[in-house]
């Protein structure tokens, strides 16, 4: 007794099954598809727009400032915003809009080189302890907590005592500060993802361990640490105003917003434009890099996006 | 049962057993072989020290041999090993004890090229075909995988040629190959998975329920063409399932395994309506048939208890505790494969005789 016979299908596959899926439209690239969906999120898409203006203008600085950042012009000392100076001028006479939009390409090549190097190396290193587990996981994660368990600011401060001060040495100093935390998110994300049965398939037709991270492990852990990294901008921005603000970052003359916020403290009650428009511009640049995000994170999480595109499967 | 026939015996019929040489020689008859094969996992507790505190033993002495050109069936309960079992036998689980022969050569302590080789040779279709294929790769990624490791066409045209030959082998449409696995419903994804497992093209395919997830219409679909497959390619199936209606109907033998062991195996007619294991027996009582007045008739064998942990398995006969039949001899004697009722077919119970290992006092003591 072998059960009773069942049709046949092979040779003529039902529409059910083994047809061609219904939706018979060209298949689009994911980052487009995210793209997309990013697009359709208004807050992430008014932060991105945004970023991208910051970013212009940063790349565009020369010939966008009005006049030479450090041009000093006694004369012209705590002007407050008038059309020739539309955000005023400091106690030195120089157009704080210049400064500004000059500060812009400090702060963000700070901030970018800084979560870059700390997303490279942490990225690695998560990705190396969560899906090799046991030893590489403690050796690697025990150091990350040591690393973690020193003050952001004082770890930043001893970096930078060492090294000296200078743009390249504050983004190091940054860098080293967020290295555990894009090790945590990374390890996180792959100690899901190694359990997963594809990637258990992949082996089983005889992928290679670096095969299956590469091609596997890392794309589907990368969501979270996509989000973390525009987050750690916002604070790389902000951390990178604080050690400017305690003199160990940007030296004077060169603008960078938290030296221009740390300069501007002494003329307060005199000259309010001082500290007010970088503040204005490191509070825009963080809130944009917070909303976009958590606009990621809306995006990129795999049973929203089926909501969102309506494609359940 | 009153005659007890001595080890000697048993082994003179061929029945498998620890002390039996391997069999699987290259152009034998048996292409996969296993010989007292062990997977045990320490059971940890408290995270800092790790401290092991028991066995877990997921397959504990399996002997089973996997002949060229049939299709094995392989069914037991949730948790008695069997997937652990397929896992085990391509090494994506680590074996911790005994030995597996594939083709004549033990994979046990095959180095990374040997076990790459193996990989090409014999292939998986998994249970959840929702899960086990990447969803940030299209099918073509997925299905030339295979072919990418394996050198096995060199340039993007010929894996391209290849993909598509290996979908229409499956019943897709080749025009699917560049979509995502989320545009596919359960048995059309399962196929692109019956696709990777053969773009090897491998002797032997362990399907690990692969159709336990599909809706029933499906299943009869997926179970029909890895039928044809395995004719048209001469494969070798090994197809587990606890489906034993669905293994009745695809299998030329049928194994069945209860916590960690294969107590009978044999043709699948003999085990699949005469079987000599008061488990099997039980089993397949369970069954429902396809006709109103046997199923009124249809007896059914109701176990007692729950299935013992594999963390603590029962000295002797790990039956023992749900048996109907238990009598003296089964809490002191590991009982053996021995042949019973129909040519081919084996049994691990003391009704057909006292045969097996005694149990040492330690393992007694071990088992309270």
């Amino acid at each position: 007794m072998t059960g009773a016979p069942l049709p046949e299908p092979a040779a003529s596959p039902t529409a059910t099954d083994a047809g061609v899926p219904s939706t018979a439209r060209p298949p689009r690239p994911r980052w487009r598809q995210t793209l997309g969906l990013l697009a359709r999120n208004p807050t992430a898409a008014v932060a991105a727009t945004v970023l991208l203006l910051i970013v212009l203008m940063a790349v565009f600085d020369e010939s966008l400032a009005p006049s030479g950042p450090n041009e000093i012009a006694v004369e012209d000392r705590l002007q407050p915003p008038s059309p020739a100076h539309p955000f005023g001028t400091d106690d030195l006479g120089r157009d704080i809009l210049s400064r500004v939009v000059l500060g812009a390409a400090v702060s963000l090549r700070v901030g970018f080189l800084a979560v870059a190097f700390a997303l490279v190396v942490g990225a690695l290193i998560g990705l190396l302890a969560g899906y090799y587990g046991r030893w590489v996981d403690d050796v690697l994660m025990r150091f990350m907590d040591v690393l973690f368990a020193f003050p952001a600011v004082l770890l930043a401060i001893a970096v930078l005592a060492v090294r000296g001060p200078g743009a390249g040495n504050t983004a190091l100093a940054i860098g080293i500060v967020y290295i555990p935390v894009f090790a945590r998110v990374t390890r996180a994300s792959v100690l899901g993802v190694r359990e997963e049965v594809y990637v258990r398939a992949s082996r089983s037709v005889g992928a290679s361990d670096f095969r299956l991270l590469t091609r596997h492990v890392l794309p589907n852990a990368a969501p979270p640490i996509i989000v973390q990294t525009s987050i750690s901008l916002a604070f790389a921005v902000l951390a990178e105003a604080a050690l400017s603000f305690l003199g160990l970052g940007t030296q004077p003359p060169n603008p960078s917003w938290g030296l221009m916020l740390a300069e501007g403290r002494g003329f307060i009650d005199l000259a309010w434009w001082l500290a007010f428009f970088p503040g204005m511009a490191i509070f825009l640049t963080v809130l944009c890099f917070n909303l976009l995000g958590d606009g990621l994170r809306d995006v990129l999480d795999p049973r929203q996006r089926t909501l969102m595109a309506g494609s359940g499967r | 049962m009153t005659d007890l026939p001595q080890g000697p015996t048993a082994h003179a019929r061929g029945a498998p057993d620890s002390g039996v040489p391997a069999s699987g020689v290259p152009g034998s008859d048996v292409l996969v072989s296993a010989r007292g094969l062990e997977v045990h996992f320490p059971v940890r507790s408290g995270s800092a020290l790790r401290r092991t505190t028991g066995l877990l033993r997921a397959v504990d002495g399996v002997d089973l041999d996997i002949h060229r050109g049939e299709t094995l069936g392989l069914v037991g309960e949730s948790g008695c090993g069997k997937s652990t079992l397929g896992n085990a036998l391509l090494r994506l689980v680590e074996p911790t004890g005994g030995t597996v022969t594939f083709d004549g050569t033990d994979v046990t302590g095959l180095g990374r090229r040997g076990l790459r080789d193996l990989r090409r040779r014999a292939g998986m279709v998994f249970q959840d075909p929702f899960a086990s294929l990447d969803p940030r790769r299209t099918v073509r990624q997925t299905v030339s995988e295979p072919l990418e490791v394996h050198g096995l066409r060199s340039g993007r045209q010929e894996r391209s040629a290849r993909v598509a030959e290996l979908l229409e082998l499956v019943g897709l449409d080749p025009a699917v190959a560049d979509r995502y696995p989320h545009e596919f419903s359960g048995g059309q994804r399962q196929r692109v998975g019956i696709a990777r497992a053969l773009a090897g093209e491998p002797d032997f395919l362990v399907c690990d329920e692969a159709i336990a997830s599909l809706d029933v219409s499906v299943q009869a679909q997926v179970l029909n063409l890895l039928r044809r497959l395995q004719r048209q390619l001469g494969l070798t199936l090994l197809f587990i399932s606890h489906d034993l209606s669905a293994v009745r109907h695809v299998s030329d033998r049928i194994a069945v395994m209860y916590l960690g062991r294969v107590v009978e195996v044999g043709p699948a007619a003999a085990v699949g309506s005469e079987p000599e294991m008061p488990y099997t027996q039980a089993l397949l009582s369970a069954v429902p048939v396809p006709h109103p007045a046997l199923e009124r008739a249809r007896q059914r064998i109701v176990l007692g208890g729950d299935v013992p942990s594999p963390a603590n398995v029962p000295s002797g006969c790990r039956f023992r505790t749900r048996c109907p039949y238990v009598f003296e001899p089964c809490p002191d004697v590991d009982p053996a494969l021995q042949p019973v009722g129909a040519p081919g077919q084996l049994a691990a119970c003391h009704l057909h005789g006292v045969v097996g290992r005694p149990v040492q006092r330690e393992d007694a003591v071990a088992a309270e």
